[in-house]
């Protein structure tokens, strides 16, 4: 799945083409990648969903983690169908029990992503889901999140991946699956 | 309508999904008893209880578009929309959304808020269902059901796995029939886990 051509499932380009490509949104400057798209088609939906399940069904993933709030449409049907827990990765202050946090950068600023403490057992195998992958800071908070309360982050899950930016890196030697590059 | 008046009474289904909610006194505020559902997520025979439901309730009423309100009624809505074939529209806090959207404000108990929908989410003659964790005031779901309205959709139902016992019977939002499957819980201390 993640970049070799020859390979290429042919529903990926399927995919590929739903997505809407927005120009500066939220801001001069940015190519927005836009999935709303992809999810209005029910056929390059379930494709989606489908190539992750193909991949993670048989490797005893425990916990799906998805990221707020694109993570969260993503993550959910990859963990019913595989059976795992689905664990939310929430902005501040929205979880109502007792949570960790951890502080990532922004372009301008630092942001937190939180986690209920308790919601995973130190052992489980975690698969990271988000919609896309950028310069892989949220992504990076996730992990350490996850590690944290002892979890085995297995690999992460994004739909796109903005390969110039170089996200990949930043996760902790993590691997990354990805569907669809945009450069 | 909730679902024990509507053919699951009895349905052991929905003890498993009402015993899998935590509640968490006082969040956000002094007084509110929250509703905690990423419990029921931590639970997935659970979680399949509550899309099994939705999806047998839904799959015969030709439904072509499931809209979710943000955030956890994206965690339910795709499952279900996948399921029934239909497509999946995220309704969402402002700013958020690229491209034309509609907007529609509501109240809050102090103030307002607005929530956004794409114009490109709906197409002539269409049947939506509103998907959202839980209803209190319904003031969320009205303003979901007028953006649909509004984008001439025609909006069959809304749903919720939570709704306070107010919603039991024939009572509408905006005419429009609500199908709630369990009431909120107690507090006691066996809802927190350790």
């Amino acid at each position: 799945m993640s970049g070799n051509k020859e390979e290429e499932d042919p529903r990926i380009n399927g995919i590929k083409t739903k997505i809407r490509v927005v120009p500066d949104f939220p801001k001069k400057g940015i190519m927005f990648q836009d999935i709303t798209t992809v999810l209005l088609d029910p056929k390059a939906f379930k494709d989606t969903i489908d190539l992750f399940v193909e991949r993670y069904r048989d490797k005893n993933i425990s916990v799906v983690a998805g990221i707020e709030a694109r993570g969260f449409i993503f993550g959910p049907p990859i963990a019913l169908a595989i059976g795992a827990k689905f664990v939310p990765l929430r902005k501040p202050k929205k979880l109502p029990g007792e949570t960790i946090f951890e502080e990532y950068e922004l372009e301008y600023g630092n942001d937190r992503l939180e986690m209920h403490i308790g919601a995973v057992e130190a052992g489980d195998r975690a698969l990271v889901v988000d919609d896309l992958i950028a310069t892989g800071g949220t992504l990076c908070a996730a992990i350490n999140l996850l590690e944290r309360v002892g979890e085995e982050v297995v690999e992460c899950a994004c739909v796109i991946e903005l390969p110039e930016l170089k996200g990949r890196q930043r996760l902790k030697g993590k691997p990354l699956c990805m569907l669809v590059e945009y450069r | 309508m909730f679902a024990v008046e509507n053919g699951l009474q009895g349905d052991p289904r929905l003890k498993a999904i009402s015993d899998a909610i935590r509640v968490v006194p006082h969040f956000p505020k002094t007084g509110i008893m929250f509703q905690d559902i990423t419990t029921l997520l931590l639970d997935p025979v659970a979680f399949k209880h509550v899309v099994d439901i939705f999806v047998d309730r839904y799959k015969h009423m030709n439904i072509s578009l499931v809209a979710g309100v943000e955030a956890r009624g994206f965690i339910f809505g795709p499952p279900i929309a996948l399921a029934i074939g239909a497509k999946f529209v995220p309704l969402r806090k402002p700013g958020k959304l690229p491209g034309r959207v509609l907007s529609e404000e509501y109240e809050l108990e102090y103030g307002s808020d607005r929530l956004e929908m794409s114009v490109e989410a709906v197409k002539s003659d269409e049947r939506a269902l509103i998907i959202d964790d839980l209803v209190a005031t319904g003031g969320t779901l009205s303003a979901s059901i007028n953006l649909l309205e509004r984008a001439g959709a025609e909006v069959v139902e809304c749903a919720c796995v939570v709704g306070l016992p107010k919603f039991k019977g024939q009572c509408k939002l905006k005419g429009k029939p609500l199908y709630v499957l369990v009431e909120p819980r107690e507090f006691d201390d066996i809802t927190l886990y350790n």
